[in-house]
């Protein structure tokens, strides 16, 4: 089967170039990639990029289906222009066994239409005492190991689970916020917090938890990544680590990238996230660090939540934000906003999440799977929650004026948005 | 002008609101006095308190100024009700809200939460506290007791001394302090110091001595045992010789200064029993008095607004 898509400015993050072409889908793989073509479709000069690998996707499979399913997040992802969803762990029950893993592949492989791959538990029941089946889990197709939200609080445990890690070369994501100081916090400490009578945490939560993250895999040598640094004080301890050779990747949420603490206003629940808002300064960091590569991936952190989870006191009220589909004009901001440029912004939402986990997508090049976007960057519209296809619509861009929308997806060449 | 559809906290009100407030208080002070003090401004209305909260004194308190405006008046203690069933509190709102009440008296442990009702509801809600975010009443019977001791409230140095980081009646108290333009500061532990309380421009000291140096008012807070998850101060009585008030650390204010109190007290936590008792320096009682006639002021307004509106005069 042999498609042609014209007439597209390509985005290339490895090469770091935009370029007028076209490319060429065989079987499933981009064939040839050309400057022209008399045939095929034409992209009107549209952007064609590598499709994004969001690492970090909740999905409610088992035990939340009412919140979202396989098959509304797979639509969402196709929507939003996601072609592999890397899903967590924190189900209900967690993903921790073989035979778990075994149930939700099925499931993913029957209801998706983009690609799904599986992380697994770090620790049984996500209890961070017990480790994981580590090697049944990989053999069973388990990309990563990660216990989502919950730190494992032991650093003994810690240091034995990412020297057992280190040996079957198994990749570990963490959640860097020290959990005593976070227990109960809602916002980031500061005038905000203060203000609005809210339970906060210090941003040097994270500092602390990475720093000692980082002391753990320089003991142990292990594959680690943080799912979401989001504070200017953690930045200096990644590059340190990163300096000294430690085999460290970073993370952070589309949430982070473009909303502050202040966005909570009146105690407005969409806007609860995991770890916090921050404050401005912090959000401006981060944004830099990404354009500097300092911080590798950007996830959606995709979360769903119920409108009933959500209508609480927010003390009370559930944490996370749906982001399949808010993801790819979120990140616009920064594009028109001149925090990076297009190939940048690429390499952080596809090229480095496939470098990370060893997979062939996320680059425009010859071989590679065709998992491929078209998208208009300027396209303007209005968020609106409800026209989300995701089963919860629980986005803080409710309301929001947005740019970017993504006009088709092909998941190994096959059109599936 | 005091022209809201609730009173959800000293925030979002004018100066001039605030002052109206205090007028007609006063003027509730005075009829208080009487014997007959039974009026008519809320007849045919129904109040009712929710308190999601234990609360003796700001219950009672709401309890009497209701009546004495002639309101129905129920109370519900909601912890022992359907909270404790799993129901939500939007679940709760609408219930209530089915059975026509004109004002809902609301204190909730979140902070936030009296909002959250008061979107969900028809009739006007009046914050009697939200976890450590506000507690308007509190604030403006403060401030009547300022006004009628002082012969004003403005230009006046006033301390607020304790346990700030858990309370909501400090931040009520900076905030109409602050909109009536007087110099404030915090005194208290650093660990009971929320992080940058400064930028709501305020002066801010752990040190009694200085701190209470010259001020006209000294307004003592409760130390929150039950809000505290442990490890805030080394004991009871390192709190008292450092941050309790006795008659020593007092001599530093002018000779004139007030002491205040929202109660209740932990007499000899932070605050000296014989300095609290007496009539020459404390307002203390002072203030329970006011807090009755503030709440009938504001009650009164309420639903004045409350009328307004329905006659299709919005202004909420």
């Amino acid at each position: 089967m042999t498609l042609t898509l014209t007439n597209a400015r390509i985005i290339d993050p490895e090469a770091g170039t935009v370029t007028l072409g076209a490319v060429r889908i065989e079987d499933g793989l981009i064939a040839e990639i050309l400057p022209a073509s008399t045939d095929g479709i034409d992209c009107k000069g549209k952007y064609l990029a590598p499709g994004i690998i969001d690492i970090g996707v909740k999905i409610g499979e088992p035990g939340e289906r009412h919140k979202e399913s396989f098959r509304t997040a797979g639509l969402a992802a196709a929507a939003g222009g996601v072609t592999t969803m890397v899903t967590r762990p924190d189900t209900t029950p967690a993903i921790d066994t073989p035979e778990i893993l075994d149930f939700f592949r099925r499931r993913a492989a029957d209801a998706s239409p983009v690609n799904v791959l599986p992380m697994a538990a770090l620790t049984k029941g996500r209890n961070g005492v017990e480790m994981a089946e580590i090697g049944f889990l990989q053999d069973a197709g388990a990309v990563a190991f990660t216990d989502a939200d919950r730190p494992v609080t032991n650093p003994k445990i810690l240091q034995r689970i990412l020297t057992y890690a280190s040996a079957t070369n198994a990749l570990v994501i963490a959640h860097v916020q020290e959990p005593m100081l976070s227990k109960g916090a809602c916002v980031t400490s500061g005038p905000f917090a203060t203000k609005q009578g809210l339970p906060a945490v210090s941003p040097m939560a994270e500092r602390i938890q990475l720093e000692r993250d980082m002391a753990l895999v320089e003991m142990t040598g292990a594959k680690y990544h943080a799912d979401q640094i989001t504070t200017a004080l953690a930045l200096p301890v990644l590059e340190r680590a990163k300096a000294m050779g430690l085999n460290v990747t970073a993370g952070v949420s589309i949430h982070h990238l473009t909303l502050n603490e202040f966005d909570v206003e009146d105690y407005r629940t969409f806007f609860k996230v995991k770890p916090p808002l921050r404050s401005e300064d912090d959000r401006l960091a981060v944004v830099q660090a990404v354009a500097d590569g300092l911080i590798d991936i950007i996830s959606s952190m995709h979360t769903p939540q119920d409108e009933e989870s959500k209508r609480l006191p927010y003390e009370e009220a559930a944490s996370g934000a749906v982001g399949l589909q808010t993801m790819l004009p979120a990140l616009m901001q920064l594009v028109h906003g001149g925090h990076m440029d297009l190939p940048t912004l690429f390499r952080a939402i596809s090229l480095n999440p496939a470098k990370l986990l060893d997979l062939k997508a996320g680059r425009m090049a010859v071989g590679a799977p065709a998992d491929l976007i078209v998208f208009d960057a300027d396209a303007p519209f209005v968020m609106d929650r409800f026209k989300l296809l995701s089963k919860s619509k629980n986005t803080p861009f409710d309301g929001r004026r947005m740019q970017g929308k993504v006009l088709k997806t092909f998941v190994a060449g096959k059109q599936v948005f | 002008m005091f022209t809201q559809r609730h009173l959800l906290g000293i925030e979002s009100l004018t100066p001039e609101g605030i002052t109206e407030i205090l007028d007609l208080a006063d003027h509730y002070v005075k009829h208080n006095l009487k014997q007959n003090k039974h009026l008519d401004v809320l007849a045919g209305l129904t109040q009712i308190n929710m308190f999601f909260e234990n609360s003796t004194r700001t219950q009672a308190s709401f309890e009497i100024a209701g009546k004495r405006l002639g309101a129905d008046v129920m109370n519900m203690s909601m912890q022992a009700s359907s909270i404790k069933k799993g129901e939500t509190l939007i679940d709760t709102a609408l219930t209530l809200n089915a059975m026509h009440p004109d004002l809902l008296v609301v204190r909730h442990p979140h902070s936030g939460a009296v909002k959250l009702l008061a979107e969900k509801v028809n009739c006007a809600v009046l914050n009697a506290g939200d976890g450590r975010h506000e507690h308007p009443t509190q604030a403006l019977l403060d401030a009547l007791t300022i006004r009628r001791s002082k012969g004003r409230l403005h230009r006046l140095t006033i301390a607020i001394c304790g346990d700030i980081a858990h309370s909501r009646v400090a931040r009520s108290n900076i905030f109409l302090l602050g909109k009536m333009e007087n110099r404030i500061r915090l005194i208290g532990p650093k660990t009971l110091m929320p992080a940058g309380i400064e930028k709501l421009g305020v002066e801010v000291t752990d040190d009694m001595v200085e701190g209470l140096k010259d001020v006209d008012v000294v307004m003592m807070l409760r130390l929150q045992k039950e809000r505290m998850d442990g490890g805030f101060i080394p004991s009871e009585r390192e709190y008292y010789h450092r941050w309790g008030l006795d008659p020593a650390k007092l001599a530093n204010a002018k000779p004139d200064a007030i002491v205040m109190h929202p109660g209740p007290m932990n007499r000899g936590v932070e605050i000296d029993g014989t300095l609290a008792d007496d009539i020459n320096r404390s307002v203390i009682q002072e203030q329970v008095e006011m807090g009755v006639a503030v709440r009938m002021a504001v009650m009164d307004l309420l639903v004045r607004n409350l009328r307004k509106s329905k006659a299709g005069d919005l202004d909420a």
